[in-house]
This record gives structure tokens, C-alpha cells and sequence, in this order.
């Protein structure tokens, strides 16, 4: 017989016995259970197959890699602008939602104050404006006459006294700051009850003036209105006192106040409309309806109660 | 048909022998039939492997290695039908037997009964390592050793046997 094409005839028997021993091996295999029952023939199988298996994993992995990060760096430029872009918009975003919660802090400060002193009819109103002239403190807000505002009416935050309505409109309304060279309301220091007329300076600080040189004054001592201005009720929160001078030449001191209120950021206010006292006691005793300065009010109200009832005796 | 062909190989000299037809098979029959029956009487017959000594004498006598890497086979898938190893085990032993044995008879003169004693001890042993090395490899059972003095004294017993069977079988040949 021919030996078999491609095997040289003296390989054939070799040829032969490796085929006819691997038969056998397998056929052992296939009967052989090592471990957990599993036959031989499907672990030898498993762990043939098994390499083949990783390495074409391996390659379809390291290729998808490759084309994936070929792919991410050509699309890398593109997703790095637009990511640049959805960063400045989500900066702007989160400005705009800081400054609508401070908006919210504010409105809630001031929601507060006026459910606190519900016995006191005020309206609310938002700053719309300011005076272009350097010269003036001036603010507008966005209520007037058509809400009952009218001329000379207090305007005030619950850290304390901003000014006056000035002019009204009838949707509008002009307020004369308490920082204004104009401006001025009557007031007396706490404690000793010492009346003075607070003034505006065009300036951060106001000005306290008719205080004798004789009375003791003493530095972060509160200032409230007197009420003698017929326009802000009895101890509103003026200011406190920053330092006073002895002039020789005046028997009267001079006394630099700083504002209660923050008259360089007001965005929200209440306008008064009585003279109806407010009971700031019962907010320095309260809760968290108490100013935003509520440190130097509440002392000052602190301070300033026992005094008016002595008054109110005399 | 020839009895006897002259062998065109390494040794030329050397003839490959024939025998009549379905004497291999009787043998091969007639051994498996004994080596399952003498230990049931015969404690020591395990020491036995007449399978074995079939397998190497006609591998020796025919000299031919495919067929008798065949015949191994098929006597040792045979004896592993009728024990309980796993198909294979002696098989491959066999089989490996055979194609040696047959090699190795077309190379030298196995019909001294010095050359059949020695042959038959070696290959005792060479069937005993593989079937050894596969248990040990494919079954993980490590019960089974390579040498032992058992084992040395079961191959010369099997060798002494080899001397008296082998002349037997030869009178199975044709005449040449």
C-alpha cells in the first residue's frame, strides 16, 4: 500500500502511534472525572481553549482600547471645548443661584421681621434703583402711591433705620437714605436716653451732633430714633457710636455714628406705615426674627428698654 | 503467501514471521481469558500478564511497528474492557509495547530465549512505568509506584513464563 501523501513512509508508523496514543489519552480523558466530577477531557479542553480564549479577549480588548482612545483623543479637543462651555454656564448658573439664596436669606430675614411685628402695618419693597449723582443717597423702590406709600414715611430693615420716603410716584418711590447730606433723624443714645439729631454726612458714618460734652459717651453704645422726627416710631436701631471728640471750641461732642443698616447694599425694604412704636423687646427676647446686626440692635434694645420704661414713669 | 519474507531494513538478515489466520486473535483471546481466570484460583497469577507477553511476542515475531502498535491496542483496550481501569489505560501501555517490541525485533535477533528473558523483564517494566505514569498523570492516583521488588519480581516471573510460551506460539508459525 502507498504510504498516506505527505508522511514519508518511514514516519507512517510513528505517525501512527502518536495518533493511536493521543486516541487513547482522549478516550481517557473523556471517561476520567477529577475534581468536582468534572471529566478530564473538559478540563484539558477548558485550559486549551482557555489561553486561546484570553488572548483573543486580550486583543479585542487592547484593540477596542487603542480605537477607543484614537477615537477619544480626536473627539478630546471637541469634548474639552464643549465641556469648557458647559462649565461657564454652569458658573454663571451658580452665581445666579447663590444670589437668589441670598435673596431668599434676605426675604426670609425680613419675612420674619414683619410676621414679627404683624401690629405694625408695613409694605414690603424691592430697590430698583439708585440716584446717578454721586452727591445724593438716593434709592428707589418699587412701590408708591398706588400702595398706599406716601411722603415722609419711614423706610427701615430689620437691621434698622434706611431713611425716608422723599417722593412718591404712583408705582415708584424716592427714598432719601439716612447717609444722605440731607437727611437726618431724630434719635438719642441709649442708656442715658440723651436726645440728638443724627445727620447724614455723604459719608459711610453718620454724624451725632448735639450731645453736651459732659455726657458720658462711651464707643459701640447704640443709637435709636427718638421719635421726635414724627416719622420713625420710638427705638428703632439708628446706628452705634464709632468714637466722639470733645471739641474746646463747641460745648457740643462730636460723634461718628455707623448705620444700623447696610445703606451701601440694600435690596429689599420696609416702609412704615404709622408711627406705631414697634415692640423690639419682645424681638431681643424672641427668636430668630432678630436683625441681621442683631448683636449691636438687640444689645441696644438690651440697654435701651429700662430706659424708656424710666421715661415712660417719668 | 510466504511464510517468511526476508526484511528490508536495518538488519536484512532478519525474518519477519507469519502465522495462520486467526491465530493472533485466538492468542490474544485465549490470553485474556487466562489472565482473568487463573486469579480467581491463584492468588499470586496476579503477578500474571499473559496479555502482555502476547502483545511482545508477536510484536517481536512481526516486526512490522504499525501493526503492532495496533495489536497493542487492541489487546490493551481489551484488558481495560474487562477490568475496571478506564478504557486506555493499559491500552496506551500496550500500544507503546507493541511499537517498541516491534522496533526493536526488526533490529536484533529476539529468538534466543537470554535475548526473550531480558526483553520480556525490560518491557514488564516499561509497561508497568507508563501504565504507572499514566495512572499517576491522568487519574491523579499516586497509590501506584514505579519500581518496587514486587514489581522486579513479577517481571523475571513473567520472563520465566515468556521462555516457556514464547516457544509455544512459535510452533503457531507458518513454516517457512
Amino acid at each position: 500500500m502507498p504510504p498516506p501523501i505527505g508522511i514519508p513512509s518511514r514516519h507512517r508508523s510513528l505517525t501512527l502511534l502518536a495518533a493511536v496514543v493521543l486516541g487513547q489519552v482522549l478516550l481517557l480523558a473523556a471517561q476520567i472525572k477529577r475534581e468536582r466530577q468534572v471529566r478530564l477531557i473538559r478540563v484539558w479542553a477548558v485550559e486549551l481553549i482557555s489561553p486561546l480564549q484570553r488572548i483573543g479577549a486580550w486583543t479585542i480588548h487592547g484593540a477596542q482600547h487603542g480605537w477607543g482612545g484614537y477615537i477619544g483623543l480626536r473627539r478630546a479637543q471637541q469634548e474639552n471645548e464643549e465641556m469648557r462651555a458647559v462649565l461657564d454656564r454652569l458658573k454663571v448658573r451658580n452665581a445666579e443661584l447663590e444670589g437668589r439664596a441670598l435673596e431668599a436669606d434676605r426675604l426670609e430675614a425680613l419675612l420674619n421681621f414683619h410676621t414679627t411685628h404683624q401690629e405694625v402695618p408695613m409694605i414690603a419693597a424691592s430697590v430698583i434703583g439708585a440716584s446717578p449723582d454721586s452727591g445724593s443717597q438716593v434709592l428707589y423702590i418699587n412701590k408708591g402711591s398706588r400702595d398706599g406709600l406716601r411722603r415722609d414715611m419711614g423706610v427701615i430693615t430689620p437691621d434698622g433705620v434706611v431713611g425716608k420716603i422723599l417722593a412718591v410716584y404712583p408705582d415708584t418711590s424716592q427714598v432719601l437714605r439716612l447717609d444722605d447730606k440731607e437727611s437726618g433723624v431724630g434719635a438719642l443714645l441709649s442708656g442715658t436716653r440723651t436726645q440728638g439729631p443724627v445727620k447724614g454726612t455723604g459719608a459711610p458714618l453718620l454724624s451725632l451732633d448735639y450731645i453736651s460734652n459732659d455726657e458720658k459717651v462711651t464707643e459701640g453704645q447704640a443709637v435709636l430714633t427718638s421719635g421726635q422726627d414724627r416719622i420713625f416710631p420710638k427705638d428703632l436701631p439708628v446706628g452705634t457710636v464709632v468714637d466722639f471728640v470733645s471739641d474746646p471750641k463747641t460745648p457740643f461732642m462730636r460723634i461718628r455714628v455707623r448705620p444700623a443698616a447696610h445703606l451701601d447694599r440694600l435690596e429689599e425694604v420696609l416702609v412704615l406705615e404709622t408711627r406705631q412704636e414697634l415692640n423690639l423687646k419682645k424681638e431681643a427676647d424672641g427668636d430668630g426674627a432678630a436683625p441681621a446686626s442683631s448683636g449691636t440692635a438687640k444689645s441696644s434694645m438690651a440697654q435701651a428698654s429700662p430706659a424708656k420704661k424710666s421715661a415712660d414713669s417719668h | 503467501m510466504d511464510s517468511t519474507e526476508v526484511y528490508i531494513g536495518p538488519e536484512p538478515h532478519i525474518e519477519v514471521h507469519k502465522y495462520y489466520g486467526g491465530v493472533v486473535p485466538v492468542v490474544v483471546l485465549l490470553a485474556l481469558v487466562l489472565q482473568a481466570f487463573f486469579p480467581v484460583y491463584i492468588r499470586s497469577a496476579n503477578y500474571l500478564e499473559l496479555p502482555l507477553l502476547v502483545t511482545l511476542y508477536f510484536a517481536l515475531s512481526k516486526r512490522n511497528a504499525s501493526s503492532g502498535l495496533l495489536l497493542g491496542m487492541v489487546v490493551g483496550l481489551l484488558q481495560d474492557s474487562l477490568s475496571r481501569t478506564p478504557l486506555g489505560l493499559y491500552g496506551i501501555a500496550k500500544t507503546l509495547v507493541g511499537y517498541l517490541g516491534s522496533s526493536l525485533g526488526a533490529r536484533i535477533d529476539t529468538e534466543h530465549p537470554i535475548a526473550r528473558f531480558v526483553l520480556t523483564s525490560v518491557f514488564y517494566l516499561f509497561h508497568h512505568a507508563v501504565f504507572t505514569l499514566t495512572t499517576r498523570t491522568l487519574l491523579a492516583q499516586k497509590s501506584e509506584v514505579y519500581f518496587s521488588i514486587p514489581i522486579l519480581i513479577a517481571s523475571i516471573v513473567n520472563s520465566f513464563i515468556a521462555i516457556g510460551l514464547f516457544p509455544l506460539l512459535d510452533r503457531l508459525r507458518k513454516p517457512s
